[in-house]
């Protein structure tokens, strides 16, 4: 803890993150959970968005805040909140000018 | 090159159709991830890190100039510019959508290409040398028998759900360009003393986390008994390689489990037991059908030695230089096999954008009978190019930057997508490979360098090869962060070894100055330039490079 929800949408395979009003790509928007049970109803709500086939393999990351950021822990996430590190006009990064 | 006959033309057509109606069906809900999934990967399209991932199937690594052109076509229109060539001389688009995929399949399907058999528990793609058919030292070109293989794997129904995944490959040359003793089956052509091409047949070579180099169950097997042989070597695969547990389900740790010389008795059993003599006939027939469409180009009659071409090395010291490097020997006098390195300083191993796809089919078209390999380096090969040719060839190379003079060089590296790209990564490898290209960029300093082969791995799985390599890394996590690992003196040639471990890994910010630290061991050392850095370290051993390395960081 504290905890997103992450995921690929099914029809695009983007990279999505769990927020109050559905997916975002952007990861500084994504619902933190400070709890086991708000974690618990993110992943609930994460299970039905896989079953109307909205995402796909939906899994709980643990982040941390930095300012109004929010910044996953292990690097492999924080590369999934971006894109490639040795393409930075692709993924996210470039679509959200994230740094 | 081959053509698909009515067969292969229907079940690539049926199966495209069949796919869009599964992806169909998958958006309409129809179908749930878990019931897709082996559907998509029996497509070669798989969940990445960052989005799907197609592997398009690049048999034994050739293609036509009007295939190269559609593969462009595909990086421009459903992905993001752009392609990567692999290890296995396959491509990977990183971005399709899946509701495109089906648009995509058919686009490969109109130049007779697809993405079948390049995922699951099945045999994958036939690799081969990417000089077959041209190269001065072969003996004769594997590409009718991977062509034979390749129609013969294709959606055998007794092979398809092997224990896991399953990769041949086949050389015509005595030097040996395609790794075969590293692969699961390794087939090497040499002649026997009446002078018949066979193959000599290695089995449960391999890299990932258990490398082990081939053994030789067959000295020689004629090429003509090669089916029989082979379906014999799946049977008994298919039969006792351990299910049970993935990690332990490669021929590989079956041959050595049960040592090579019961797994060799089990295959001769099993080829004993069926009269192949109608196989056989079958499939000396199709080879000779297939052989056919193998036929040489209409090559010129040409000197060896072209005036202006030698005029061209004598007054270009770029060109001379890319001729050194790039430029290899042909079979026919007056021709040329050219390399075109995708290795430039900086760059991303593999990557060719969709303008590079598209000039490389222009000037295969006009200097290379319309035909492009694929090699396992990651690099691209003109394989006919008339040796008064190569000074046009390469002044339009140069100019859209793709004459990157670096075959076999410090830089020609070959790295995996990893971390940047690939869900299993345990770290990045491309920036890596960066940043070695940049370190040793001065040419002049590579050329004194010499013959040493950096691979990188983003995780254990080794899809970078390296363990073979003769500078091998390997990237890792440590305690939360890159780490990586330096092996020294692995090779996958004819002489194939697996790297040795020097010692601890790297931090990412260190590993770039390791890299320095063991080219200047060697160069310190050797006994002057004849001798390479292989040679170099088989005299040495890896604790003269250790104690040096440690030494000093
Ligand atoms: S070696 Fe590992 S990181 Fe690299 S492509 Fe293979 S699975 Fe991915």
């Amino acid at each position: 803890m504290p905890e997103i929800i992450t995921a690929n949408h099914l029809i695009g395979g983007d990279v999505v993150f769990l927020a109050e009003n559905g997916w975002t790509p952007n990861v500084d928007r994504a619902t933190v959970a400070e709890d086991e049970a708000t974690r618990a109803a993110l992943e609930a709500r994460a299970a039905e968005a896989e079953a109307m086939n909205i995402v796909v393999a939906p899994y709980a990351v643990e982040v941390r805040r930095e300012g109004s950021r929010i910044v996953p822990v292990h690097y492999r996430e924080v590369m999934r909140t971006r894109g490639p590190t040795v393409r930075p006009d692709l993924g996210h990064q470039a679509s959200l000018g994230a740094s | 090159m081959y053509r698909y006959d009515e067969f292969d033309a229907r079940f690539v057509a049926e199966r495209t159709a069949q796919f869009k109606d599964q992806v169909e069906r998958r958006l309409r809900g129809e179908l749930t991830e878990e019931e897709f999934r082996p559907l998509r990967l029996m497509n070669g399209l798989y969940l990445q890190l960052h989005a799907y991932m197609l592997r398009v199937a690049v048999p034994y690594g050739v293609l036509s100039s009007r295939q190269m052109r559609q593969l462009a076509m595909i990086a421009e229109r459903f992905d993001k510019g752009y392609g990567h060539f692999t290890t296995r001389q396959n491509i990977q688009y990183n971005w399709p959508r899946l509701e495109d995929v089906p648009l995509i399949l058919e686009a490969l399907a109109e130049v007779e290409m697809h993405a079948i058999q390049t995922s699951g528990n099945c045999i994958r793609n036939v690799t081969t040398d990417q000089y077959a058919g041209v190269a001065a030292d072969e003996i004769e070109d594997p590409r009718p028998h991977c062509e034979l293989l390749r129609q013969w794997s294709s959606l055998h129904p007794e092979f398809s759900f092997l224990p896991r995944k399953f990769k041949i490959a086949v050389t015509g040359a005595p030097f040996d360009r395609a790794a075969v003793k590293v692969h699961d089956i390794g087939l090497r052509m040499h002649r026997n003393e009446q002078g018949l091409p066979g193959f000599e047949v290695i089995v449960g070579g391999g890299l990932g986390r258990t490398p082990m180099v081939g053994k030789t169950i067959r000295g020689f097997l004629p090429a003509d008994e090669l089916l029989p042989y082979v379906t014999a070597i799946m049977r008994v695969y298919n039969r006792f390689g351990r299910r049970d547990n993935k990690y332990k389900a490669r021929i590989k740790i079956l041959v050595h489990e049960i040592g090579v010389d019961a797994f060799s008795e089990l295959v001769e059993a099993e080829f004993a037991k069926g009269d192949h003599g109608e196989a056989i006939e079958l499939a000396a027939a199709e080879v000779a059908r297939i052989e056919a469409y193998f036929a040489p180009p209409a090559y010129e009659a040409l000197a060896e030695k072209d005036p202006a071409h030698l005029a061209h090395l004598f007054e270009n010291k770029a060109f001379a230089r890319w001729v050194r490097h790039n430029v290899a020997q042909h079979k026919v006098p007056g021709y040329s096999i050219a390399n075109i390195s995708l290795k430039p300083t900086g760059g991303i191993p593999g990557d060719a954008t969709a303008d590079e796809m598209r000039l490389v089919a222009d000037l295969a078209e006009r200097y290379s009978f319309a035909e492009i390999r694929v090699a396992h380096e990651q690099n691209l090969v003109l394989p006919d190019v008339a040796t008064r040719d190569l000074w046009a060839l390469w002044q339009a190379l140069d100019a859209a930057g793709l004459a990157t003079p670096n075959l076999n060089l410090v830089s020609d590296i070959i790295a995996c997508p990893g971390m940047d790209y690939c869900a299993l990564a345990t770290a990045r490898s491309i920036p890596i490979a960066q940043a070695i290209s940049r370190r040793f960029a001065d040419l002049s300093r590579q050329e004194d360098v010499g013959d040493l082969h950096i691979n990188i791995s983003g995780c254990i799985n080794a899809c970078g090869h390296h363990h073979v390599a003769h500078l091998g890394i390997l990237g890792l996590e440590k305690k939360g962060v890159e780490s990586y690992q330096i092996t020294l003196g692995g090779s996958a040639d004819e002489n194939a070894a697996i790297g040795q471990l020097i010692g601890p890994g790297f931090a990412a910010h260190e590993i770039v100055d390791a890299v320095e630290a063991v080219v200047r061991v060697y160069l310190d050392g050797r006994r002057g330039q004849e001798e390479r850095f292989l040679d170099f370290f088989r005299r040495v051993g890896v604790k003269h490079f250790k104690e040096a390395i440690y030494a000093t960081a």
